[in-house]
C-alpha cells in the first residue's frame, strides 16, 4: 500500500450535544479511491466533510482529534483553511453551479487563488472541461449561465470547477445519487481515469457502486468505525459481524 | 353544515380586507390624479419657483424633483454602503446567535422610530459636525432612516441563498469575502434590487426627516453644502397655503412624486429579468 495522505486520528465531531463521529482513526492510501459505507446517519458525510475542516462551517460543531495532511494537523490553528480546501476538494450530493456562467464556473477557484491570465485560464477551463468530459457539450456555449446544464452536467461541471484549483485530493459526497443512471456511469467513469492523478474518498450508501469503484473500504455504523481494509477483504472476507451483517443487506 | 359556514365567514373577511387594502390605494391614487392632473402643466415640472409662486403666480417644482432625487439617490447609495457589510457580517462572519439576535432587533426598533426623530437626530448629529440644512445633512438623515430597511431587506434575501452555494465557494478555497461578493452578491442581485428600491421609496417620500437637515430653496440643488427642496415638503407647503390654485398644485405635486416611484419600481423590475440570468435555483 502507498503511504497515505490523510491520516485520521482520533477523531470526534459533534453537533452540539450530538456526537456524529466517535474517535475515527484511519489512513487514507494515496492515488485510490477510498469508499466509506455504512448506513445513512452513521456519520460518512460528516466524517469525509471534516478531512477538508468543511464542517467547521456548521453551526454548533466541536471537533476533536486531528487530521493530518501531509503530515500536517489541519485543525492546527496555524494553518490556512483556504490553502487546505484548495488541495483537498469536494464535489457534493447536489450539484450547485455558481451563479454565473459555465466559463465563469470552472474559472471561479483560479481566479480566487490569485491567476488573472486569460489564456491561462482558458487553458485551464478547457482542459478541466475536458477531464470532466463535459468540453463537447458546452464548448459552443462557454458564456451561458451554467443554470442551464441539465443535473447530470451540472455534477460535471462541479467536477471541472473542483479539478481547476489543482487538488490532491478529490472528496466525493454521494455523487451519483442526484444523477440519471447514465450521468451516474459518467461521473465513475471519470472517477475511475482520475485516480491516477488524484485520491479520492467517495461516501456512497450504495454498496454496488463501492464494489465496482473502491480499492479501500471504511466502514461506519453508528459514528463508529467499524473497519477499513482493501477492498477485497472488506467485501469478501469482512472481520467484523456487523459488516457482514451489513454486506449481506441485514439493515441499511 | 357548520364547517362550510366558518369557510364562508373567513372568505368574507379576508375578501373584505382585500377590498379594504387595494381601495384604499385605488381611492388615494384616483384623489391624487383626479385633483393633480388638471393642475399639471410643463411649466411645473420644468421652471422653479418664481416670485409670488407661493400666491399662485408663476413658476413650478422641478427645484423639489431634481431635489428629491438627489436626496434619494445619494441616500440610497450611502445606506446601501453601509448597510451590505451588516447583511455580510450577520449573515456570514458571525456565529454569535445572541449577537445577530439583539442586531436584528435594533434594527427592527429603528424601522420603527418615527422619521421626525431621524429629522431631530440628523440635525444633532450635522451641529456636531459644523454642518447647516444641506444637501448631504439631508442625505445622512435619510441614510439613516433607509439603513434598517436596507439591512433587513437584504438579510432577507441573503437567508435564501442555498448553504451548499456558500459550501462550494468555500469547497475551492475561497474565504468568506470573496464568497459574499463574487457569489452571495451576484445570487442575490435581484433581490438586492429590490431592497435598493423599497430604501429608495421610503427615502423619496419622507418630509419630517428632511425639515431640519436639507431645508428649503427655490433652487436647484447645485453643491451638497446647500440646501435642497424636496418634493414631500413641495406637496406640505403648497397644501398649507390659503390659495385654491396653490393647493391644487400640490396634489400635482404628489402625483409627480407617484409616478416617480412608479418609474424606478417600473425600470427596476425590467432590471432584475435581467439579472435573475445566472440564479441559482
Amino acid at each position: 500500500m502507498s503511504d497515505p495522505v490523510i491520516q485520521i486520528c482520533g477523531l470526534s465531531v459533534a453537533y452540539g450535544n450530538q456526537l456524529a463521529v466517535r474517535d475515527v482513526s484511519v489512513d487514507i492510501p494515496a492515488r485510490q479511491i477510498t469508499a466509506i459505507i455504512g448506513p445513512s446517519g452513521c456519520g460518512k458525510t460528516t466524517l469525509l466533510r471534516s478531512m477538508s475542516r468543511l464542517v467547521e462551517l456548521v453551526e454548533g460543531v466541536r471537533v476533536w482529534g486531528q487530521v493530518l495532511f501531509h503530515g500536517q494537523n489541519i485543525y492546527d490553528p496555524r494553518v490556512d483553511v483556504t490553502e487546505i480546501r484548495k488541495r483537498i476538494g469536494l464535489l457534493a450530493q447536489r450539484p450547485f453551479p455558481l451563479p454565473m456562467s459555465i466559463y465563469e464556473n470552472v474559472a471561479y477557484g483560479p481566479r480566487v487563488h490569485g491567476l488573472r491570465d486569460r489564456k491561462a485560464l482558458h487553458a485551464i477551463v478547457e482542459k478541466e472541461l475536458r477531464a470532466a468530459g463535459l468540453w463537447d457539450e458546452v464548448k459552443d456555449r462557454l458564456h451561458a449561465p451554467a443554470s442551464v446544464l441539465s443535473v447530470g452536467q451540472q455534477q460535471r461541471l462541479c467536477l471541472a470547477r473542483g479539478l481547476a484549483v489543482e487538488p490532491e485530493v478529490l472528496l466525493c459526497d454521494e455523487v451519483t445519487s442526484a444523477l440519471d443512471p447514465i450521468s451516474g456511469q459518467r461521473i465513475e467513469a471519470r472517477l475511475l481515469e482520475l485516480k491516477a492523478d488524484y485520491t479520492i474518498v467517495q461516501v456512497t450508501h450504495v454498496l454496488r457502486q463501492a464494489r465496482r469503484l473502491a480499492d479501500y473500504v471504511v466502514f461506519m455504523y453508528l459514528g463508529e468505525l467499524i473497519e477499513h481494509g482493501p477492498a477485497d477483504q472488506v467485501f469478501h472476507n469482512p472481520r467484523e459481524a456487523k459488516t457482514r451483517a451489513y454486506l449481506e443487506g441485514e439493515f441499511y | 353544515m357548520g364547517k362550510h359556514l366558518e369557510e364562508r365567514i373567513f372568505i368574507g373577511l379576508m375578501v373584505a380586507s382585500m377590498v379594504i387594502v387595494v381601495g384604499s390605494l385605488v381611492f388615494i391614487l384616483a384623489t391624487v390624479v383626479v385633483r393633480g392632473l388638471p393642475a399639471l402643466s410643463l411649466a411645473m415640472l420644468t421652471q422653479v419657483p418664481r416670485g409670488g409662486y407661493y400666491l399662485g403666480k408663476e413658476g413650478g417644482i422641478l427645484n423639489a424633483i431634481t431635489g428629491s432625487l438627489a436626496l434619494a439617490s445619494g441616500a440610497t447609495l450611502l445606506s446601501f454602503f453601509l448597510s451590505l457589510p451588516v447583511a455580510f457580517y450577520l449573515q456570514l462572519f458571525t456565529k454569535d446567535a445572541r449577537f445577530v439576535h439583539l442586531a436584528r432587533l435594533s434594527l427592527d426598533v429603528l424601522w420603527g422610530v418615527p422619521s421626525i426623530v431621524y429629522g431631530a437626530f440628523g440635525f444633532t448629529l450635522m451641529l456636531l459636525l459644523g454642518l447647516r440644512a444641506s444637501l448631504l445633512g439631508g442625505i445622512i438623515a435619510l441614510a439613516l432612516l433607509e439603513l434598517p430597511i436596507l439591512v433587513r431587506a437584504i438579510e432577507e434575501v441573503m437567508t435564501m441563498v442555498p448553504f451548499e452555494l456558500k459550501e462550494s465557494s468555500y469547497a475551492l478555497g475561497a474565504t468568506r469575502l470573496e464568497t459574499a461578493l463574487r457569489v452571495v452578491v451576484r445570487q442575490t442581485a435581484p433581490g438586492l434590487l429590490t431592497a435598493l428600491l423599497l430604501a429608495f421609496g421610503r427615502g423619496i417620500g419622507d418630509a419630517a426627516s428632511v425639515l431640519f437637515t436639507a431645508g428649503y430653496t427655490d433652487r436647484l440643488p447645485t453643491s451638497l453644502l446647500r440646501p435642497v427642496a424636496s418634493l414631500p415638503l413641495a406637496v406640505f407647503f403648497q397644501l398649507g397655503t390659503p390659495v385654491p390654485e396653490v393647493r391644487e398644485r400640490a396634489y400635482a405635486s404628489a402625483l409627480v412624486l407617484t409616478v416617480i416611484v412608479l418609474i424606478i419600481s417600473l425600470s427596476a423590475r425590467l432590471l432584475t429579468r435581467r439579472l435573475t440570468r445566472h440564479v441559482v435555483r
